[in-house]
């Protein structure tokens, strides 16, 4: 059968010569390039011990900010879960009562605030979507686990720590 | 009587106002109105959000108006030639309403009952500018309970007025209005006396803005995350015809039937409102149909909603031990 193209290229066998019928030469170059190798610096890092610097604009876990006061910034407006092309966050609002006023920024907080890291695609929408400046994809890259249900971080994990602690 | 608006043809009846011949034409061409209330005698031109050129005053007279004017207020004249859209200097006009519009109202929107569904957000989304030139404090007021069941926040007011025309006409006794005058207006009721009536809910749906709020609502949830269905029930005080708004198997807010311009159908009374929240008490009719282009169509889809899935007691069984088998790994 013609092929299509009209293009071909005709092979030729040639028998090997003598070195190269001798297969050591091929060995010592091989095994040189490894012994080189031994005195490069790795191209591999040992992760989990050693970490390499992430770049600027790295997205990692989410983080709920408080403001300069200490305040929580979220007012469980819903914007970031509305936003989320995953659907992976929820939320449930519960309204600030009188003496929580260093504790929440608005008069509406979020009293539950999940997100399921299994669902997240940390394409930073959500923050994008913020209206307060209360998330952000700041944090590290999520740890590993076993369960599903660990991965589905509340606001023990998610709240930024308390300022004077 | 035939007018023109736009460029657009309409015959309407002698005594219509512009914005009603806009409404019969329909789409883009329609004046966004605050204050006017089709359902609600005497309301309109009180925010200004309506106006429109007149190009040509009628057949007869066919000088133009001399200023803008407030289009719900204005009747036609045979020959009328009305622009809206098609106006620069009306896009303009209505740009410094919004912006006089949002002078006192708080950008609270995050915390607001009323985003997604509040008129004023879609008026400064679609005409207004993105900043303000108002460099004094807002006023604000402390909230105010009107009853157990709703709430006044006046601060997100814009006194359009509605609620006191609903008062007025629905219910038999009027029970709150506006104090005092100027900028230091307030919609108020005597000394925080609740308005105790069976219609007085419905002022909760004629509020453009969130300045009159459910209780039961209150924080519940965001208005996006809940699914529209209209219901119905039988109902000796009024027509029962209602929307629910489910989240989950949660109806967790009743409120009328609101049209295209925001106006609901037909009033429905406090019963319905506040104290039917079960799926038992109504008959399903099937998912509001909501426009496209609002935020409360996003993430549902164009299908009647399945059945809620019942709890499977089996299932549960089975997915427990599971689950413990692989705990305890």
């Amino acid at each position: 059968m013609e092929s299509l193209s009209n293009k071909r290229k005709v092979l030729e066998v040639k028998p090997l010569n003598f070195l190269e019928r001798a297969y050591l030469p091929a060995i010592m170059g091989g095994l040189a390039t490894t012994m080189k190798h031994f005195f490069k610096k790795p191209v591999t890092i040992s992760y989990p011990e050693e970490k390499r610097e992430f770049s600027e604009n790295f997205r990692g876990m989410h983080s709920l900010k408080r403001d300069e006061n200490g305040k929580e910034r979220c007012t469980a407006c819903g914007l970031c879960a509305l936003s989320c092309p995953a659907e992976a966050i929820t939320m449930t609002a519960a309204e600030r009562k009188p003496g929580e006023e260093n504790l929440y920024r608005e008069e509406k907080y979020a009293a539950v605030y999940e997100i399921n890291m299994l669902r997240c695609i940390f394409c930073g929408l959500c923050e994008e979507a913020c209206p307060k400046e209360a998330i952000y994809l700041d944090g590290d890259i999520v740890p590993t686990d076993y369960l599903r249900k660990d991965f589905i971080y509340g606001k023990d994990k998610l709240v930024e720590a308390p300022l004077n602690q | 009587m035939k007018v023109t608006i736009d460029g657009i043809p309409v015959e309407v009846e002698p005594g219509t106002t512009i914005l009603n011949a806009a409404r019969q034409i329909g789409g883009d061409i329609v004046p966004p109105a605050m204050c006017y209330y089709s359902k609600l005698e005497g309301s309109g031109g009180k925010c200004r959000t309506c106006l429109v050129k007149v190009s040509k005053g009628s057949e007869k007279d066919p000088r133009p108006m001399p200023k803008l004017v407030a289009s719900c207020r204005t009747t036609v004249m045979d020959g009328m030639e009305v622009q809206n859209i098609t106006s620069p200097e009306v896009v303009e006009a209505r740009k410094g309403v919004v912006e006089m519009l949002l002078l006192n109202h708080p950008l609270d929107c995050p915390v607001c009952d009323q985003a997604g569904e509040c008129h004023l957000q879609d008026l400064g989304f679609e005409h207004g500018a993105a900043k303000t030139r108002y460099e004094f404090d807002r006023r604000t007021f402390e909230k105010i309970d009107i009853g157990d069941k709703i709430q006044l926040h006046m601060t997100r007011c814009i006194l359009c007025y509605r609620c006191v025309f609903t008062a007025d006409q629905i219910t038999n006794t009027r029970l709150h209005g506006i104090l005092n005058r100027g900028d230091h207006s307030e919609i108020s009721t005597y000394i925080t006396k609740a308005v105790d009536n069976d219609f007085s809910g419905n002022i909760i749906d004629v509020c453009p803005v969130g300045a009159l709020t459910d209780k039961t609502f209150r924080f519940k949830n965001r208005v996006w995350f809940t699914k529209p269905v209209d219901a119905h029930r039988d109902c000796d005080k009024c027509c029962g015809k209602v929307t629910l708004w489910y989240k989950g198997e949660d109806v967790i807010r009743v409120t009328g039937r609101k049209d295209v311009y925001g106006e609901v159908e037909e009033f429905i009374c406090n019963t319905c409102r506040f104290d039917k929240k079960k799926t038992a008490d109504w008959v399903i009719e099937g998912p509001r149909k909501i426009s496209h282009k609002s935020v409360i169509s996003s993430n549902h889809y164009e299908f009647t909603p399945l059945p809620v899935v019942k709890t499977n007691p089996v299932l549960m069984e089975a997915n427990k031990e599971q689950f413990e088998r692989d705990t305890r790994l």
